[in-house]
């Protein structure tokens, strides 16, 4: 499945990454699926979004929790508690 | 419902007279203005930078004035947020409420704000004497938003 990854704010600047297209093998169902699945790439992957981490996730540009399902050609944001205002 | 996110600055005077213009049906205006301080947590803030979503976060605050909307008898509502460097005392955020009585504007204007702060797609970094840091979200502002949701107020 292929899928547009974009970070924000501190998650950006930890994994050095803004924004990334991937093709994911078809087992990974779910954003939480996801984030395990990144998590293997190690070093700052794995510490940046370590379980327990409070991070939150977006598809489509919507606000969604971790067991949302992936689709096809979404795209999928990671970034932590919003401090706007 | 306006929503508008911009690096240049704005006017309160002027941005509320747009708002209320030609709408004799209104009998109150409310308005929250956030602005950059000059301390956080015990650490002095030479400014600040304000990242975002773009894409999600128009998409999140028309949520938010569209669920106000819904929720209270108001006319208007305005959100302008400024993303980009900003120093102390520099305007961040205006929230303002058009309504034909207070009480809908202020309700309105206060779950806005409360709800921009848990749910719009922005960060910040403050520049302290001892680099630049991210701001950690507040617990206080969650439990100001769950107010929303334990407590629907009369319909």
């Amino acid at each position: 499945m292929n899928l547009q990854l974009r970070f924000f704010a501190s998650l950006r600047e930890a994994l050095a990454c803004s924004e990334e297209a991937i093709d994911i093998p078809s087992q990974i169902k779910t954003i939480s699926h996801l984030r395990s699945y990144l998590r293997e790439r190690g070093g700052q992957w794995a510490q940046v979004l370590a379980e327990g981490k409070p991070i939150r996730c977006a598809l489509n540009h919507e606000m969604v929790p971790e067991d949302t399902a992936l689709q096809e050609g979404a795209e999928i944001a990671f970034f932590p508690p919003v401090t706007g205002g | 419902m306006t929503v508008r996110i911009q690096e240049e600055d704005f006017d309160l005077g002027t941005e509320i007279a747009a708002l209320r213009k030609g709408d004799a049906q209104v009998g109150a205006v409310v308005s929250i203005l956030g602005t950059v301080r000059d301390m956080n947590e015990g650490c002095q803030v030479k400014g600040m930078t304000l990242e975002h979503y773009p894409q999600m976060t128009e998409k999140s605050l028309e949520n938010i004035a569209a669920q106000a909307k819904a929720r209270w008898d108001i006319r208007q509502a305005l959100i302008i947020h400024r993303v980009g460097p900003l120093l102390p005392e520099d305007q961040i955020v205006l929230v303002a409420v058009t309504s034909s009585h207070r009480g809908e504007a202020f309700a309105a204007c206060e779950f806005i704000m409360d709800y921009l702060k848990t749910a719009a797609p922005f960060w910040k970094k403050e520049e302290t004497p001892g680099g630049g840091r991210w701001v950690d979200a507040r617990v206080t502002d969650d439990v100001a938003m769950a107010r929303w949701v334990e407590n629907k107020p009369k319909s």
